[in-house]
């Protein structure tokens, strides 16, 4: 009797956390599809608000996709060669990269976006463009990727799989293209989802490094905030959370424990 | 062999050449123009030495030690609670406490506001109910509120994958001895948490300390540590006290996850 009590008592606590951070969600949802959300919903419903969103802010939404694609495609670039490395050498050295590639995220952006600032803010072309914003993010991403990749690394068993390649002559690149790259396909994918809604979100630094023609998405979501309506402002969120949706699930169903592979996949 | 090295690091070039162009000579250049203000050097002593940012440096570390201990006993009691007991609607709960791991910290903030603010739905119940508008939004308790907000997702994840690994039959042995069950939470469970707990509250820790969007939106006047920095930068121009500032502020967030590496004894990384 006193366990179901004990039982009870703690999934009333929980429905209250859940309820804590899903309310404002529903909340913010509601708001942007209502006429006016002071008078509430008998004001009716409304899609206006979306559409003002889209006209006005269309562009944060175009800049926020395809900075976090660039992003991906950069990180995908120095992080894969990089995790590589710290699998296959595990020294003194490279265990420091490792900790050194972790800095940034460790650092605020607020403090990485100045020292940016300070180092390349006179070059002209380069702080206005949104390359500017791109490498802020890759910074703040490299380690999600790295790390992702590494873990998959490490877990596969790359001596073994990289000599039996040797041993039937494939060279260096041919073992690192067609051995290496398909085993940790599932590192990339996951650290894939995590740099683009990451990238997606990013405000501590992108604040600092964006100029009023590069304003990203949760730039102009700070902007609308801060200036338009309460209803303008839960549209533009409601627009955020419908992009970043599918990303979500996508790495809530990778979150999901796996059996670590010990032998290669059968190649398709 | 040789061969082998060379080509790791020809493999290693691309982030290395970035990261030391784009992250470390960068801050390198932070540290001096921290020191090339009309103080100098004094620049960083500031922190301690001027009251206005001492307590800004009190009023971080306050509000970013309150999230840590709220987060940790929510996120605890909340985890372990899920993980024990699989009863039907448990994955969609998990799914939900889950859902704003990715909310950038401005959304955070309109969360707060959604919640607490002018228009919010505790100023309409206690309005509703007292008479009196509860408003709490725009103040430190509201950022507070925003933290909590931000790391419950990712704590009760860290909780959750550390209580599936906790042995049930030392709880059983513990039980059939005769312990109470707060006996068992307080003997068992919690020191076989301890490093998960160690590990996730150093990152709520860093990246209360750290955030910014969230003071951002809540915005009127909190006084922490980042929105003086933003401050010192944009509004005074005084690029050297706001360099001096967030190298100090870099410095303490990364010796909090150093150390808590090191207690904890696996990998720690601050995200968002």
């Amino acid at each position: 009797m006193k366990h179901r009590g004990l039982f009870l008592l703690q999934l009333g606590f929980t429905l209250l956390v859940t309820a804590f951070l899903i309310v404002p969600v529903v909340l913010s949802i509601l708001a942007g599809l209502t006429v006016n959300y002071f008078v509430g919903l008998e004001s009716g419903l409304t899609l206006r608000w979306v559409i003002e969103v889209w006209t006005g802010y269309r562009e944060t939404i175009f800049l926020s996709i395809g900075l976090s694609l660039a992003c991906l495609a950069v990180t995908l670039v120095l992080g894969v060669p990089t995790a590589y490395v710290l699998a296959k050498r595990q020294t003194a050295l490279t265990r420091a990269i490792e900790e050194l590639l972790v800095m940034p995220v460790a650092v605020p952006g607020l403090a990485t976006a100045l020292a940016l600032i300070v180092t390349y803010g006179s070059v002209s072309g380069f702080r206005t463009s949104w390359l500017f914003i791109l490498v802020g993010h890759v910074l703040f991403t490299l380690p999600f990727m790295v790390r992702s990749v590494l873990a998959v690394l490490s877990a596969i068993d790359l001596q073994t799989l990289e000599e039996g390649a040797a041993s039937l002559g494939a060279g260096f690149w041919q073992r690192f293209c067609h051995v290496v790259l398909p085993n940790c396909r599932s590192g990339i994918l996951a650290g894939s989802l995590m740099v683009v809604t990451l990238s997606m979100g990013e405000f501590n630094m992108t604040w600092l490094l964006h100029t009023p023609l590069t304003k990203t998405l949760p730039v102009g979501l700070a902007d609308a905030y801060a200036s338009l309506r309460l209803e303008v402002g839960s549209a533009y969120t409601l627009v955020f959370f419908l992009m970043i949706m599918p990303l979500l699930l996508a790495l809530q169903a990778f979150a999901k424990p796996r059996t670590p592979k010990f032998v290669a996949e059968e190649a398709e | 062999m040789r061969r082998d090295a060379q080509r790791l690091i020809f493999l290693l070039l691309p982030a290395g050449i970035f990261f030391a162009a784009f992250f470390l000579l960068p801050m390198a250049k932070l540290f001096f123009i921290g020191g090339s203000g009309k103080t100098g050097w004094a620049a960083y002593a500031a922190i301690l030495v001027d009251s206005n940012y001492f307590g800004s440096l009190v009023s971080t570390l306050a509000v970013a030690a309150a999230t840590t201990v709220a987060t940790l006993i929510i996120s605890g009691i909340s985890g372990v609670f899920l993980q024990r007991h699989k009863f039907p609607g448990n994955a969609a709960l998990v799914a939900m406490l889950t859902f704003p791991l990715a909310f950038p910290g401005v959304v955070i903030g309109f969360m707060v506001i959604m919640l607490a603010g002018r228009q919010g739905l505790i100023g309409q119940v206690t309005e509703a109910l007292t008479g009196d508008k509860l408003v709490f939004a725009y103040s430190l308790s509201g950022l507070f509120m925003g933290y909590v907000y931000f790391s419950i997702p990712r704590t009760i994840l860290t909780v959750m994958a550390a209580a599936e690994k906790l042995d049930p039959k030392l709880e059983e042995a513990a039980r059939s001895l005769g312990a109470s069950p707060w006996r068992v939470v307080l003997d068992v469970i919690i020191p076989g948490l301890k490093p998960a707990f160690i590990s996730a509250g150093a990152i709520c820790f860093a990246t209360a300390v750290g955030a910014f969007g969230t003071a951002f939106t809540l915005a009127a006047r909190i006084n922490v540590l980042p929105m003086v920095i933003y401050t010192e930068f944009t509004l005074s121009a005084n690029i050297a006290m706001a360099a001096a500032l967030s190298f100090v502020l870099g410095a303490v967030t990364w010796i909090v996850l150093a150390l808590a590496r090191t207690a904890a004894g696996s990998t720690v990384a601050a995200a968002g």
